[in-house]
């Protein structure tokens, strides 16, 4: 991995997912590290993500690397009318490593193939957004002991989400079981399913919340969105089925997590947040664990 | 007699005839390589039973002879076309048209947000399905099927 971008999750090994979780556990363990001290990272968001930007640019300064960047492409050159060719080879001649987030598809595969620094794919519109992917299984690991054989249930958005759909990949390659929670609207994919079909690994689906929550390993919530909902009444009569509530979490296994990427609006209620079995707070931080781990591969420190 | 007067009207001396086009993407063809805008005596027929089809089309062009770019070009509308090079009123060679594993430029991708439709980068893909011509973008990973190809 040193030296090459990261686009999309599906283009790591399973060794090499495995090799950046145990870094990012070192790390964990120990850290302030100064190895980047001669390192520049540019962190480019041609859209706003507070947390994503926040989490790499605390993962460079934990580990001594300088940043240069910009958090909205407004007051660029961008806004000029520049290329993000251009753009992507001027930065290039700054810094060492290139984080961007681009509302565009497709942005960070060809970014990667014009840069002749690595690119790590912070986002690029409804498509790809790997660190998220690792940092759930990192979350996911350090929670269970192990990515193996896990029951997972996916609740929410389960057709545009591209975080749901990005770790039904990742975690297919460790044998795990599915359970999709989802409206009618918004069930997972066809494709998905195919996928899962052909590796053999077994999947169920419900429309209920309320069902079935004691067989979990893993709850991973996502936002269900007024927008994707062509009529409005559908919305209103699903909107508050997908909450999860403390008194629904009674009778989960002991070692089950409930996981979110956040920003949560209303899909968690509050009264969880007391839970030990939440995790969306310490899953952030595991972000930054993540993120010093894959940067520290790529840039050849570890 | 009539029948010879017939086929002294459609053969050509040279050029190439290409056949066992589906009878719906006959003008999808024509468009794919230009025809519309060649000065070259092109002669054409379209819904002759087939056996293969049901109904295909064949076109006949004068002192035309393509290249491979431009026969992968018309693999996505007509993938099992065969063209005939004439020479001297003689079938001289015998092309296949194969759809390729993957194919660069040629098509749009259907994503409105994928960067090949935002920037000025030469589009690529990856066919997933040769059969029915369905192609994987390389860059926004979305699906354009046959039905949504738009040519470039």
């Amino acid at each position: 991995m040193k030296n090459k971008s990261l686009v999309a999750i599906n283009e790591l090994s399973k060794e090499e997912i495995i090799k950046i979780l145990d870094l990012a556990e070192e790390f964990e363990k120990n850290p302030v590290q100064n190895i980047m001290n001669k390192n520049v990272v540019a962190t480019l968001f041609f859209e706003p993500s507070t947390r994503t930007r926040l989490s790499f640019e605390s993962a460079v300064n934990r580990l001594g690397g300088k940043i240069i960047g910009f958090s909205e492409a407004a007051n660029t050159s961008v806004s000029k009318g520049e290329s993000l060719k251009d753009t992507i080879l001027t930065v290039a001649n700054y810094s060492d490593l290139i984080v961007m987030r681009h509302p565009i598809e497709g942005s960070a595969r060809y970014a990667s193939e014009v840069s002749p620094v690595p690119i790590i794919n912070a986002g690029d519109g409804a498509n790809q957004h790997p660190t998220q992917t690792l940092l759930d299984l990192y979350s996911i690991r350090k929670t269970q002991g192990t990515l193996q054989n896990l029951n997972i249930f996916l609740v929410g958005d389960l057709k545009y989400g591209r975080t749901v759909h990005s770790l039904l990949m990742a975690m297919s390659r460790f044998g795990a079981s599915f359970t999709f929670v989802a409206p009618k609207e918004l069930q997972m994919p066809n494709e998905y399913k195919m996928y899962l079909n052909e590796l053999g690994l077994k999947y169920t689906e419900q429309t209920d919340l309320n069902e079935n929550l004691e067989q979990a390993d893993i709850i991973y919530m996502t936002r269900v969105q007024r927008e994707r909902f062509s009529d409005p009444l559908e919305y209103e009569k699903v909107k508050n089925v997908y909450v999860l509530r403390n008194k629904m979490l009674a009778n989960t296994k002991p070692n089950m997590r409930v996981l979110h990427p956040l920003p949560r609006v209303n899909e968690i209620h509050t009264d969880v947040d007391e839970n030990p079995k939440a995790y969306y707070f310490p899953q952030a931080m595991n972000g930054v664990y993540t993120r010093m781990a894959i940067m520290a591969i790529i840039l050849g420190l570890k | 007699m009539v029948e010879k007067k017939q086929l002294s009207v459609s053969a050509i001396e040279n050029g190439t005839v290409i056949d066992h086009i589906p009878a719906q993407n006959l003008f999808k063809v024509i468009s794919i390589l230009g025809l519309d805008k060649f000065d070259n005596l092109i002669t054409f027929g379209t819904n002759m039973e087939s056996h293969r089809f049901g109904k295909k089309a064949i076109i006949k062009i004068a002192d035309k002879f393509f290249e491979r770019e431009e026969i992968n070009r018309i693999a996505l509308a007509a993938p099992l076309a065969k063209l005939n090079i004439i020479k001297n009123y003689a079938v001289v060679e015998k092309q296949v048209v194969e759809v390729p594993d993957s194919i660069t430029g040629i098509v749009k991708c259907v994503n409105p947000k994928c960067i090949t439709n935002v920037e000025a980068v030469k589009t690529k893909f990856q066919v997933i399905d040769k059969k029915n011509v369905s192609l994987k973008c390389h860059y926004c990973e979305k699906i354009t099927d046959q039905e949504h190809m738009v040519y470039l």
